[in-house]
């Protein structure tokens, strides 16, 4: 192999891969990425780079002259780290026996190889399912992941559900304390049938990052029996292969009336709470007490000190007190991305609910953040 | 019963009480009040008999280990924490008694009340000693410390029948370091004025902290005594026996401690273990021995109005090598199952198969019951509910009215009863 390759395109290309690679891999071959030029399998006058860890695939294509043709698989966080240290100048790589030649300006880099041959196939990518907005994409995955939980012990709490129904996507997570939900609309292919599929939730939001960048289109791609998810976009290849758990009924969770609701502004909300809960010993709560005549936030008692502050709000109904984990009521007040906030309650041991509030005082459909509160003792 | 028997005494002769006449006291609000030989002496009083006869009080099983000798039967070399078999090796004709706790339980509380009736400020380290901050109590009382110290000598004496020896220092690690250095039956005085003269010349031994390894480490360099730590610039220090000790140890050796006696010591762990009379392989036992563990640390954890965030398990196999395995919960509990769960999860996945000697329960990162973070899906009324009303059960009908239904079967043999708390409770 012999090609020659502008050193930012490679660079992003490698890291890109390399970021999915296990830090310590059970076999070394896993640590690898495998550069592919003008091979049967690649495509054109490109290079592909491709890394794989038997969870999560991911491949890319970048332009290249190829003198050569070939195949090689070199530790990908080796490369990473030097491609990116290169300067910008065109990279010259070249393999000759069990080692390959970096070349870029005045520098040399020679790197021992591993056996191609030992490298897993790559799983092929499932059908196409459909496609949306990179933008869209990008924000719904980040404003669901947050709520998933992180303890592996539990991991039909650690994905993301993914519901296709026509022309509906539901994304959903919870970590039982609470769960995050979007609806929107998509361009289904029309291929794949209706499904409701678990995503490792930290996979899909480091591909959702990376992959949901403004003005592209992203393509979903399924295979429910395969247990397999595909994301592509911008020459970006990747598959994760699916959670086999159930998740937890959600449906019924979700609370069908309420007893009071507030309108408020989320930014200063979040800077008081940020404030109070500095009182708060280890995060552990903070109290809201809505009344028509505004919102008081308090925390902490007499021992470890204690804050309160006093914030407007448009409220209706019983007024209420009630108890938060002050870092997952910001987690879901961040996820709004608008500058007003519906909260509703029915008592102050019933979950709440919070949802994006526009300009004009209207309630945003499709997000909604449902959150189980502290219970107060005594 | 700790190390201090072993401080040259000659070197504090001189700061030693006696007939009432003592050195100067004032300034000294902290005393340290041991009793002596707590067990055995209580035993003694019960039997009187065995007053003039090595009394050792410990397991009488075959791996029982000695709790308390009195001092005839330490003459033989008799120590605590020693294997009851090597007690008898030592002093075949010593008297052996199984503890009876109850009893000590009961005496400990008579004893920490004398202290209540004169401060406070009384923080209870176990069932046989306790600190005392007097320094409201000496104008209250218009007495001395020294004298406080004598009455308190007194009224053990004459109320419980047992001994004590009392420290009367400006700080608490020199009064429980005079305690120790004038035991039995004693009580020892430093100065505020003296208490570099007091612990200059002591062996680095006396500092608290310093055990057999660290005093090595410090011989090593030439440190051999307290005044040796004191002169060391803290930077050496450090490079000797690192950052942490060697900042705890350069204080305490210039005489400072700045600990205040705590009455209510907040507890950083709870938990409970057990020694089995013979090793164990079945893993579904031990699991059961878990449960009963869990219900026993988080029953402790709900009497207290605490929760732990950490739970950690501690196996120590046959041959002596232990483990401890820890998970932290994403909320603080106090729910048997939920403690239960993990250990199991601990057990299974973190623990190699092996015959097992001990096996123990323990909650970590404990906050106060300020709020409980609930479930979406858990029903209002769950678990926590249930143990709520086993521990009303258990305190209307006793500990045996109510346990889980896999503690009914016979439990393994166990190699004596588990040691209690001390009474912490303010009278």
């Amino acid at each position: 192999m012999k090609i020659r390759v502008e050193r930012d395109g490679l660079a992003d290309a490698v890291a890109w891969v390399a970021r999915s690679l296990p830090s310590r891999p059970p076999v070394p071959v896993l640590g690898g990425v495998l550069l592919d030029a003008g091979s049967p399998d690649s495509e054109g006058e490109a290079l592909t780079i491709s890394g794989f860890d038997y969870e999560v695939s991911a491949t890319v294509g970048v332009p290249a002259t190829i003198a050569d043709g070939g195949r090689t698989l070199v530790s990908g966080r080796l490369l990473a780290d030097i491609t990116k240290a290169l300067p910008n100048q065109p990279v010259e790589i070249a393999v000759d026996g069990a080692r390959v030649s970096i070349t870029c300006g005045s520098a040399r880099f020679s790197l021992p190889t591993m056996p191609v041959e030992d490298y897993p196939q790559l799983p092929p990518m499932p059908p196409h399912a459909g496609e949306l907005t990179g933008e869209v994409f990008g924000q719904a995955v980040a404003q669901v992941a947050i709520a998933a939980g992180r303890d592996d012990t539990l991991p039909m709490l650690t994905g993301v559900r993914v519901e296709i129904s026509g022309e509906t996507l539901t994304l959903v997570a919870t970590d039982r304390f609470r769960l995050a939900m979007r609806e929107f609309t998509w361009k289904p292919s029309g291929d794949v049938e209706d499904a409701a599929v678990l995503v490792p939730a930290r996979t899909l939001a480091d591909a959702a990052k990376s992959l949901g960048t403004a003005g592209k289109t992203v393509e979903l791609a399924l295979s429910s029996s395969d247990g397999l998810l595909g994301l592509s976009g911008t020459g970006r290849r990747t598959t994760t292969r699916l959670l086999d758990a159930e998740f937890p009924r959600y449906r019924q969770l979700l609370p069908t009336e309420q007893t009071s609701n507030a309108i408020i502004e989320v930014s200063p909300l979040v800077e008081a709470i940020k404030r109070v809960s500095l009182v708060a010993e280890r995060g552990t709560q903070v109290r809201l007490e809505f009344t028509g005549g505004g919102l008081k936030l308090s925390a902490g008692g007499d021992d470890e000190g204690s804050a309160e502050e006093e914030l407007p709000v448009q409220f209706d109904g019983e007024p209420v007190t009630i108890a938060f984990n002050p870092g997952y009521l910001q987690d879901g007040l961040g996820a709004l991305h608008t500058d007003r906030a519906e909260l509703s309650f029915t008592t102050p041991n019933r979950p709440a609910l919070i949802k994006p509030v526009d300009e004009n005082g209207e309630v945003v459909a499709g997000y909604l953040y449902l959150l189980m509160p502290v219970r107060l003792p005594g | 019963m700790g190390r201090s028997g072993d401080l040259p005494r000659g070197l504090v002769d001189r700061f030693v009480v006696r007939d009432g006449v003592g050195p100067d006291d004032s300034g000294c609000s902290i005393l340290h009040v041991d009793m002596d030989a707590f067990y055995a002496s209580v035993e003694i009083r019960e039997r009187p008999e065995l007053k003039d006869k090595p009394v050792v009080v410990g397991g009488i099983g075959n791996r029982g280990v000695v709790s308390s000798a009195n001092y005839i039967a330490r003459k033989y070399g008799v120590r605590s924490a020693m294997p009851t078999s090597r007690a008898r090796r030592l002093c075949p004709h010593a008297v052996f008694v199984s503890p009876t706790f109850g009893l000590y339980q009961e005496v400990s509380r008579g004893v920490l009340g004398i202290f209540r009736d004169i401060t406070p400020l009384v923080e209870p380290l176990s069932l046989d000693e306790a600190f005392l901050d007097v320094s409201g109590a000496l104008r209250r009382m218009g007495m001395t410390s020294g004298r406080i110290g004598q009455l308190i000598r007194e009224r053990v004496e004459a109320e419980h029948g047992i001994t004590c020896s009392v420290g009367v220092a400006p700080t608490k690690f020199v009064a429980k370091l005079a305690s120790g250095l004038c035991k039995p039956d004693g009580m020892l005085v430093v100065p505020k004025a003296s208490v570099l003269e007091f612990l200059h010349p002591l062996p680095v031994s006396a500092l608290w902290g310093v055990g057999k390894k660290t005093a090595e480490r410090l011989a090593d360099v030439g440190l051999e005594r307290v005044a040796d730590v004191a002169a060391a610039p803290l930077p050496r220090l450090r490079r000797i026996i690192g950052n942490a000790l060697a900042e705890h140890l350069h204080p305490l050796a210039h005489g400072y401690d700045d600990r205040a006696v705590e009455p209510e010591s907040v507890d950083k762990s709870v938990g409970a273990e057990e020694t089995f009379e013979v090793d164990h392989w079945d893993r579904e036992l031990l699991k059961r021995e878990l449960l009963r563990l869990s219900e026993k640390t988080a029953a402790a954890l709900r009497g207290r109005g605490l929760r732990g965030r950490t739970v950690s398990i501690k196996v120590r196999f046959a041959d002596f090598t232990t483990i401890t395995r820890s998970r932290t919960l994403l909320v603080p509990t106090d729910v048997t199952r939920e403690i239960f769960k993990v250990a199991c999860q601990l057990l299974a996945e973190q623990t190699p198969p092996g015959a097992v000697r001990l096996i123990g329960v323990r909650m970590e990162q404990l906050t106060q019951d300020s709020g409980e973070q609930l479930l979406l899906d858990a029903p209002e009324s769950g678990w926590r509910e249930a143990d709520q009303a086993a521990d009303r059960a258990r305190a209307k009908f006793g500990h045996a009215a109510i346990r889980p239904a896999s503690l009914l079967r016979q439990a393994p043999d166990r190699s004596g009863e588990t040691e209690p708390r001390p009474d912490r409770t303010p009278g």
